[in-house]
């Protein structure tokens, strides 16, 4: 009792100590550094594990390849990856950015007039819930350019989420400041460019996250689906060729770049919208706390 | 005061809004503004004095009715205050309060002045360049004040602004209202529920009553401006504001 009759009337109210406080931020701290301390350590018990698995059963590469294997093949290979690699990022931004063109475009469309959205929107869905996969075979039948058959599955896939989402952005203005633009004698145009794109942006970024997962998808199902391969092809050939060739670590070694590749896209739209965001908009202020 | 003396700026003549068959949310309205008026539209909710204010500002029509300008009114003459502050989160201060000028295509640095004067007379020209998630309740109020003053408009219509606002903040921002008007002698259409509130700010109070929505009685507020907090405390106030609670019970039971 007497001690904390002490604390309390300590002059200097720093030193008091709250052990709840204190607690917490001890909690949020571990929390902080786990982050990144916890899927490190995740990750090198898995590499472990396999390479333990393999050594111990003595599975031969063609089956199962160590991860150093993969690794090694990874270097050996890097010429012929790289190249499927490039082609395979190709597909994906240049989808992702027809996409965009197109999702942004139509939801601007959409919200121009409320019956040109009751008229196709419909049909957007039923483009987005056919799996690209059904679609894919018929598309390369009347399509002869291979680039241009890839790039509109990959579109296909991608650019529903950014419709969807710029439209629903759109749409939701804040319904004061639409008042106030309106006593203001704004014009249509105005306040689309001033009042819904703006409100959309967030929105918008959301969707872009999620179509720059779906469009490096898209790309390699549907080249999956195109088969043939040659001059030009893409990861998603190179894997199909390993595995008739039985070269596992290979099949391994683009797998791990596919992986990373979509990793990748991810982090770089995460930042985009961070930057784009963070001053301010709550979810990104929710992040910084 | 001698509202006869100043200019007729509007006038509300037998205003009229139905929304539907049951919904009548104005009949019969009849109200004078003029030039320099500080006028509460005092009543309980859903009596329509947003309606009101929204058929002033051309937002809504009236069904039956006209509101009659004594003078011209173009793009900037109305400025708003909603109980929300309602700024563009995605912008600063100052470009918030250029908002008006820039729908009327003019650019930042031709207003640049007008902005940096309004924001000074809220108060706020240390946070011209702050994002309003940065500001406290009372600070984005008082940015959506700025902005309804920047085009120096015939009337400002404020919808309950300070309704959402703690009462100390809400004491603060009438006292600062009220030196405004003193400044640059505003026209001032006010809605609120608070008796208090009206009767502190204004100089004629319309009291409101439901279904169907109308003036039941008008209530002239005669003391002399400025008012400080010296009359918030005097036996003048107490009185005006018993009448004032008086009239709106009569509103009520009607
Ligand atoms: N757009 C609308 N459609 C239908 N009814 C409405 C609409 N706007 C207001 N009302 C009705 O009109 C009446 C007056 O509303 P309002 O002017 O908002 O009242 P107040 O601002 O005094 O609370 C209410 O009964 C409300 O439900
Ligand atoms: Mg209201």
């Amino acid at each position: 009792m007497a001690s904390t009759d002490i604390k309390v009337d300590s002059p200097s109210p720093n030193k008091v100590v709250d052990k709840n406080e204190l607690l917490k931020k001890r909690k949020e701290r571990n929390i902080k550094i786990g982050k990144w301390v916890m899927p490190i350590i995740v990750f090198m018990i898995t590499i472990y594990l396999w390479y333990w698995t393999v050594q111990v059963n003595n599975i031969p590469h063609y089956i199962l390849p160590d991860p150093f294997l993969v690794v090694t093949t990874l270097i050996q290979d890097i010429q012929i990856l790289l190249s499927a690699l490039q082609v395979t990022i190709q597909i994906t931004l240049m989808a992702l950015a027809v996409a965009v063109v197109g999702g942004v475009g139509l939801a601007i469309l959409f919200t121009q007039s409320k019956f040109f959205e009751i008229s196709f929107f419909p049909y957007a869905v039923i483009l987005q819930v056919t799996p690209i996969i059904s679609i894919a075979p018929l598309i390369f039948i009347y399509v002869d350019n291979r680039t241009v058959g890839l790039l509109l599955c990959a579109w296909i896939v991608a650019f529903f989420p950014i419709l969807s989402n710029t439209t629903l952005g759109l749409n939701s203005v804040d319904h004061n400041l639409k008042d106030l633009f309106k006593i203001y004698g704004a014009n249509r145009w105005q306040k689309l460019l001033h009042l819904q794109i703006p409100s959309a942006l967030p929105y918008f970024l959301g969707g872009l996250r999620i179509a720059g997962g779906l469009a490096l998808i898209g790309a390699v199902v549907a080249e999956y689906v195109a088969g043939t391969g040659g001059i030009g092809s893409g990861l998603a050939y190179t894997i199909l060729e390993a595995g008739y060739r039985l070269n596992i670590p290979r099949m391994f070694a683009a797998l791990l770049l596919i992986a990373g590749t979509g990793v990748f896209i991810f982090a770089i739209l995460s930042f985009l919208s961070h930057l784009l965001l963070h001053k301010w908009h709550e979810s990104a202020l929710q992040k910084e706390n | 005061m001698n509202n006869d003396s100043r200019p007729l700026l509007l006038e509300l003549k037998k205003v009229g809004k139905t929304f539907s068959e049951d919904i009548v949310a104005l009949r019969d309205m009849d109200l004078k503004i003029h030039s320099g008026d500080f006028i509460s539209l005092l009543g309980p909710s859903g009596c329509g004095k947003s309606t009101a204010l929204r058929i002033i500002s051309g937002l809504t029509e009236p069904t039956v009715g006209e509101v009659d300008w004594k003078v011209s009114h173009g793009s900037g003459a109305i400025g708003v205050v909603f109980q929300e502050a309602t700024l563009l989160p995605w912008t600063t201060v100052e470009k918030n309060v250029w908002l008006p000028f820039r729908l009327q295509n003019k650019s930042f640095k031709e207003k640049k002045d007008e902005v940096e004067r309004s924001l000074e007379l809220v108060g706020l020209k240390d946070f011209t360049k702050s994002y309003p998630r940065e500001l406290s309740g009372g600070m984005k109020m008082r940015v959506s004040i700025a902005r309804a003053l920047v085009t120096d408009p015939k009337v400002i219509l404020m919808d309950e602004p300070f309704a959402a606002l703690d009462e100390i903040t809400r004491f603060k921002l009438n006292n600062d209202l009220l030196a405004l008007r003193e400044t640059l002698g505003c026209t001032i259409i006010f809605v609120t529920h608070s008796v208090f509130e009206s009767v502190f700010l204004s100089d004629r109070i319309a009291v409101m009553a439901a279904r169907p929505g109308r003036v039941i009685q008008e209530l002239g507020v005669d003391e002399p401006y400025p008012r400080g907090e010296s009359f918030r405390t005097s036996s003048s106030y107490g009185v005006i504001c018993r009448n004032t609670s008086e009239a709106l019970k009569l509103a009520m039971e009607n």
